[in-house]
């Protein structure tokens, strides 16, 4: 992740103007690799090691959840220059200030656990 | 040596969390990361106020270990593999200026927003704001960038690219829309 500065706010920020193909890159790649990869295991009904199922399951249906909740997030990923994976590599790092994006991150969570009965699905 | 020291182009990057994930699949995990983000709520008693707290959090913790080693991983790269520099599209810079960060080029976060002796009211708002966000829309999306748009698409499922096309318009709405507001 902060090898590939996929971790750097600058990269978010030249994401969203559609400066460089830098993230494209690594998120067409990731996902070309891993669709072909997927396929693939569905394909031979491979189990995994401890011969269980693959934990593919499907997502639930649905479009304002998606649609809405994305936004919020895509809202903070273009605000904080991180998403999830990237805040604890930063905070690894020893980024003091990122320790307060993972708290709103908590934050956020919690409130969502909070009001989830009285949000559209 | 200064190879080492060097960024990962796109083509070693994205491959690699491919593999990443892949890999987790085989041995019966999911690839998201912003489930920590509801364990360590849960962790910290939620579970008494809402119910979406109540689940067995220690089956995730394979997942918990994953962050504690993005933050190892992150450690080590910071402190012996990079220069710690992140080179953007130059294009980008006069406008950056606007906005008062000048530290593009020479720094991997903008140090007017992420240093801690810059830390102000106005920081401190907009680094907890935008986690938040993050955390709020991760949750009610039901994953984030690694969730949704590496699992969830590489498993062909809608739901994650109509994620991914929210996840954009959010971006785009908060880099062009918003930016000129708050900076």
């Amino acid at each position: 992740m902060y090898k590939s500065e996929a971790a750097s706010w600058f990269r978010i920020y030249e994401m969203f103007n559609f400066a460089s193909f830098h993230m494209y890159g690594i998120m067409g790649s990731a996902v070309a690799i891993g669709m072909i990869g997927v396929q693939f295991l569905k394909k031979k009904n491979y189990k995994a090691i401890d011969g269980t199922d693959l934990s593919l399951t499907p997502k639930e249906k649905g479009i304002s959840r998606y649609l809405f909740g994305g936004i919020i997030f895509g809202l903070g990923w273009g605000l904080a220059g991180a998403c999830p994976g990237p805040m604890y590599t930063l905070a690894g790092v020893g980024y003091i200030s990122i320790l307060i994006v993972i708290a709103g991150a908590i934050l956020g969570t919690f409130l969502y656990g909070l009001l989830r009965k009285k949000l559209p699905h | 040596m200064n190879w080492i020291l060097e960024p990962w182009p796109w083509y070693i990057g994205g491959p690699a969390i491919a593999i990443f994930m892949l890999s987790l699949l085989i041995i019966g995990k999911q690839f998201g990361m912003s489930s920590n983000l509801r364990s360590l709520c849960s962790i910290g008693g939620g579970g008494k106020v809402a119910d979406f707290f109540n689940f067995d959090w220690k089956a995730q913790r394979w997942n918990l270990t994953i962050m504690i080693g993005a933050a190892i991983g992150g450690f080590i790269a910071a402190n012996y593999l990079s220069d710690n520099t992140v080179q953007i599209n130059e294009s980008l810079l006069p406008k950056l200026q606007e906005y008062g960060i000048n530290s593009a080029g020479e720094a991997y976060l903008p140090t007017e927003i992420f240093a801690s002796e810059n830390l102000n009211l106005k920081n401190l708002l907009i680094l907890l704001g935008g986690g938040l966000l993050v955390g709020f829309g991760a949750r009610y999306a039901g994953g984030c960038t690694s969730g949704h748009g590496i699992s969830g698409l590489s498993n062909l499922q809608l739901p994650s690219l109509i994620a991914i096309v929210g996840f954009f318009i959010g971006g785009l709405v908060m880099v062009h829309l918003f930016y000129p507001l708050i900076f």
